[in-house]
């Protein structure tokens, strides 16, 4: 009866791709994962992640491609008919069934007998540690008891795959802290293959096995966390990835596998992504932690002067500019305040060079750096 | 005044709110607008009023109130106008009109209400129409279909023509109820492996149940209550009560003035049931117009 | 990963036939199987209203006697039936305008929540319910020369011999009053909910007295929703035909033009006659509901911030 056969070795997408109307919300994705993957699609708002992941439903339609399991063409069956199990944004929970009745729904749809219904409901309300709430309505129940249902109902017909839509968006930052460890605990016990899609970059890289970075439909970058943290392909994935700074710059010159840039009279060293000739438009990111605070005058340095300063606990995050009137990002554990003089520094090996033209789209002629700044990172989404 | 608080299961919505009195002085605004509302309703208890009493009235002219009090103008009544026929025929034109009014809206209502697809505004305009057009314009054209095809005069007919406004009805009642049911319940009840029956007759089913409950009332109080409608459409024995009364009504002279009011009184205690127990599914402005109620109210 | 790997024959019982592409465009801009759902709606439509609606149209066009256009001549040029439509007209709107301009300041008091509230709104749904029929026999008793309102009136001195409020003009205008008013008010109360109420408390803290608030912030929002029950009430006060037979004079002023309609129709059996009554009679209420709903289309029409 059940279509889903829970051993298979991979799933992969060959060019999966969805238009509305003239627009590409996804294009052309490929991808593989292997059974018992947790895989993050990751990117902001519009991206195509949740499109990607409702074409992996079957939700929606592909414009093109196709989805293999092993050797089983999957993206012409019906949703119901690849045995794949989702947890939505917004529960999506049944309002009119108790939590048990919601978690034995697909194993009644299933036809299965009585007795094994009974035991895998409760074998999974056990699992997400809802057993005094079975008989309540979802009504009832907090928002994250109500994710606990929905993590449940999907994974209890325990599926080749399980696919989830943000699903801790909804959840303030305490709560979602635990169901985040939540989450991991439960992939690391069953073992489910799972696509998990956020915009929350750390979220992503505390869950998943791989991340997949899309931007406007494309695949910016596919890589286990620790790559996507230490060297990010192009500059939309660093921006992404917490490179608050990110300076519009141009190369000077190339040796030793480091590159000099400079801008507005500010001249720094870096590691230069991908290929990058002198002359060339470029954007240098680094993170905020990895910029050096030292007191003015120290040597090697730029001097720089507090403008704005958030307390973050153990650190400080400030922002600072220099005389050249860049603006730094810096996060340190030194106690600086407004009007403070410092002098930052940034070691070369932190300092990411990119390729200013990284933009899939034809970007404008690079020829004065400063303008870039216009479709500079922002904070897209 | 007292308050008619008590929650209903069926949804109506608790108005009473832990709140301090409000002060008894009120601006002269305000007593106007009271006396207003205070006037509407004396002479609404009037004109419901003397209709009751004259139809438990002996004889009543030119006094306050009647010489005696019987109820032999129900038995009366009952029997000079064939009353039982009659509320038979109600009931049957209304439960058909909603049975079919529900079977044909609520579809429609959901692919209105969920759906985007080239020419839905004019769809949704020419659903509007009939209950934007007063009931006798399309009424006489409609009646003169109905008789071409030898189906006016009859329960069919009247049962088509009442229709007409009730289908609009059930699909604009209809259709935020639907809307407010995520879509995304639907979508996951089919990643648990439901069929797109099962999605329908186990989850959207029994999610709108109220929905439907509470259109089906209202377009019962309105086919039991429609004039125009089914007075054009019936025939002797296709009749309504509210067509009868108005024929019982427009031949007065003939028969006592009082057996027509009990009649009324039948109708409208039939109506006040109706109301009862409609008013525990719906709000009371649901009754007039799809209007979109707070839900939280 | 290479895409051009031989592939295993796809499953039996996934089928993508060459049609799945364009499915799939149509899919794309809404139209799929499930609009099939809709079409006992549209076939119950187009049977039961606009056929019998464009049949009466042309009926109308094709009078027992004379050219196409002879039976609305015939219409115009009868004063005593053209009279009709600005006797409808005349008891229709000013009784619509009454019904809403004495809802807006009751409801407008009636907004917040008090005890009783719902009684109030209940009993207000009883004449609607009750319909015309059913007020038009109360209103023959009650205002009647021997009725309980002239004997009032007649008790408190304030008139000698009964005053006549039936079988004309006011008969019928009452009747609209009491079914019509009830109506309004509750969609104006319904409007006026629906307007969030921290607007007013924002313009109270920028320094608005009660009548700004109430002129600068709330009627303005209130406006669209006003037009509607303006279109509503005067849709049900237009179609006035049970009470100006019964408490009106349907042979002299409450001669209102269904009850032309009907005479044609049923007591004249000229349907091509009665169908270019009917089809005026809608002319003019499209008429009287575009000009309103145009006017609408100058406010502002988007949300208004509350619930609902």
């Amino acid at each position: 009866m059940s279509p889903a056969t829970s051993g298979f070795s991979e799933l992969r997408l060959d060019g999966v791709s969805r238009r509305f109307g003239s627009q590409d919300a996804l294009s052309d994705l490929d991808l593989t994962i292997r059974a018992g993957e947790f895989i993050a699609l990751l990117g902001p708002s519009g991206c195509g992640k949740s499109t990607a992941l409702n074409c992996l439903a079957g939700l929606l339609p592909l414009t093109a491609g196709s989805i293999w399991q092993d050797e089983r063409r999957v993206d012409t069956l019906p949703p119901e008919r690849r045995g794949f199990g989702m947890v939505f944004q917004s529960y999506a929970l049944f309002p009119h069934m108790s939590v048990r009745a919601n978690v034995a729904f697909g194993l009644r749809m299933r036809r299965l007998p009585k007795d094994e219904i009974r035991r895998r409901t409760a074998e999974a309300i056990r699992l997400v540690r809802l057993e005094e709430h079975a008989d309540k309505l979802p009504g009832q129940l907090s928002g994250g008891q109500q994710q606990r249902v929905a993590i449940a109902r999907a994974v209890v017909l325990e599926p080749s795959l399980v696919l989830m839509d943000e699903p801790l968006s909804n959840l303030d930052a305490k709560l979602r802290l635990e169901m985040r460890t939540e989450i991991r605990r439960l992939h690391q016990s069953l073992g489910l293959t799972t696509v998990y899609v956020t915009h929350d970059q750390e979220e992503a890289l505390s869950l998943a096995d791989r991340l997949v970075v899309l931007r406007g439909g494309r695949v910016q970058q596919i890589g286990s966390p620790q790559e996507l943290h230490t060297r990010p392909g192009n500059w939309h994935v660093a921006d992404f990835m917490g490179y608050r700074n990110l300076w519009p710059m141009r190369a000077r010159s190339v040796e030793d596998g480091l590159v000099t840039v400079e801008a507005d009279g500010l001249r720094l060293v870096g590691d230069p992504v991908g290929r990058i000739a002198p002359g060339d438009a470029v954007i240098a990111g680094v993170r905020p932690e990895d910029v050096r605070v030292d007191a003015p005058g120290a040597p090697n340095g730029v001097p720089a002067e507090i403008e704005v300063v958030e307390y973050q606990g153990r650190e400080l995050a400030a922002e600072a500019r220099t005389a050249s009137g860049v603006q730094v990002h810096v996060r340190t554990e030194q106690r600086v305040a407004p009007g403070d003089r410092v002098t930052l520094s940034v070691t070369p090996q932190r300092l990411l060079v990119f390729p200013a033209d990284a933009d899939e789209q034809p970007a404008a002629a690079p020829g004065d750096p400063v303008d870039a700044v216009v479709e500079e990172p922002g904070l897209v989404g | 005044m007292s308050t008619v608080t008590e929650v209903h299961p069926g949804g109506a919505t608790d108005t009473r709110e832990a709140r301090p009195r409000r002060r008894l002085v009120a601006r002269p605004a305000a007593w106007l607008v009271w006396g207003v509302v205070v006037f509407f309703f004396l002479n609404l208890l009037g004109v419901v009023g003397s209709v009751l009493v004259s139809s438990f009235g002996q004889r009543w002219f030119d006094t306050w109130l009647p010489d005696g009090f019987t109820s032999k103008w129900y038995g009366e009544a009952w029997n000079e106008f064939a009353l039982f026929d009659v509320i038979v025929v109600t009931l049957q034109v209304s439960l058909l009109v909603v049975a079919l009014s529900l079977l044909v809206g609520v579809p429609a209502a959901y692919v209105l209400a969920r759906r985007n697809f080239p020419g839905k505004r004019l769809a949704y305009l020419v659903f509007l129409l009939p209950i934007l057009m007063p009931p006798i314009t399309y009424g006489i054209p409609l009646a003169t279909v109905l008789y071409k095809f030898g189906l006016a005069g009859h329960l069919s007919g009247v049962v088509l023509a009442n229709l007409v406004p009730s289908v609009p009805f059930v699909i604009l009642t209809m259709t935020p109820f639907i809307e407010q049911i995520d879509p995304r319940i639907e979508s996951a009840a089919r990643m648990c492996g439901a069929g797109l029956r099962s999605v329908f007759l186990r989850v959207l089913a029994p999610l709108l149940l109220p929905g439907m409950l509470a259109s089906a009332i209202l377009v019962l109080v309105r086919t039991v209550g429609m004039f125009e409608l089914t007075f054009l459409t019936a025939g002797p024995d296709s009749q309504t009560l509210v067509v009868a009364l108005y024929y019982s009504m427009s031949a007065a002279g003939i028969r006592a003035q009082q057996s027509v009011d009990a009649m009324a009184i039948i109708y409208t205690t039939m109506m006040l049931v109706l109301l009862v127990i409609s008013l525990r599914y719906v709000n009371p402005t649901q009754l007039v117009a799809r209007v979109k109620e707070d839900p939280d109210a | 990963m290479s895409t051009t790997a031989t592939r295993p024959a796809r499953p039996a019982g996934a089928p993508q036939s060459p049609r799945a592409h364009w499915r799939h465009r149509l899919a794309e801009r809404g139209v799929d199987q499930q609009l099939w759902l809709l079409a006992p709606a549209v076939l119950f439509v187009v049977l039961l209203f606009l056929y019998p609606f464009f049949y009466g149209l042309g009926l109308s066009f094709q009078p027992t006697e004379g050219g196409p256009l002879s039976d609305y001549a015939r219409f115009f040029g009868d004063a005593y039936q053209r009279d009709t439509m600005w006797i409808t007209l005349g008891i229709a709107l000013p009784a619509a305008l009454l019904n809403v301009l004495a809802a807006v300041p009751i409801a407008y008091r009636m907004r917040g929540r008090f005890r009783g509230k719902r009684l109030v709104t209940i009993l207000l749904v009883v004449p609607i319910t009750l319909g015309t029929v059913l007020t038009a026999q109360g209103l023959l008793n009650f205002l009647g020369p021997t009725g309980w309102f002239n004997r009032i009136l007649m008790a408190l001195h304030l008139t000698d011999e009964p005053v006549r409020l039936v079988h004309n003009y006011w008969g019928v205008f009452f009747s609209l009053i009491i079914t019509g008013f009830p109506f309004a008010f509750l969609l104006v109360l319904s409007y006026l909910t629906g307007i969030d109420p921290t607007l007013e408390r924002a313009a109270a803290t920028l320094g608005a007295g009660w009548w700004q608030r109430f002129r600068m912030v709330t009627l303005p929002l209130l406006m669209p929703g006003l037009a509607t029950t303006f279109c509503l009430t005067f849709v049900l006060a237009f179609s006035v035909f049970p009470s100006a037979v019964l408490v009106g004079n349907p042979a002299g002023e409450t001669r209102v033009i269904s009850i032309a309609a009907y005479q044609a129709a049923y007591e004249q059996y000229d349907y091509p006659y009665a169908s270019a009554i009917a089809m005026v009679m809608g002319l003019i209420e499209l008429v009287v509901i575009s000009v309103v709903l145009l006017a609408r289309t100058r406010f502002y029409t988007g949300s208004t911030g509350g619930k609902g």
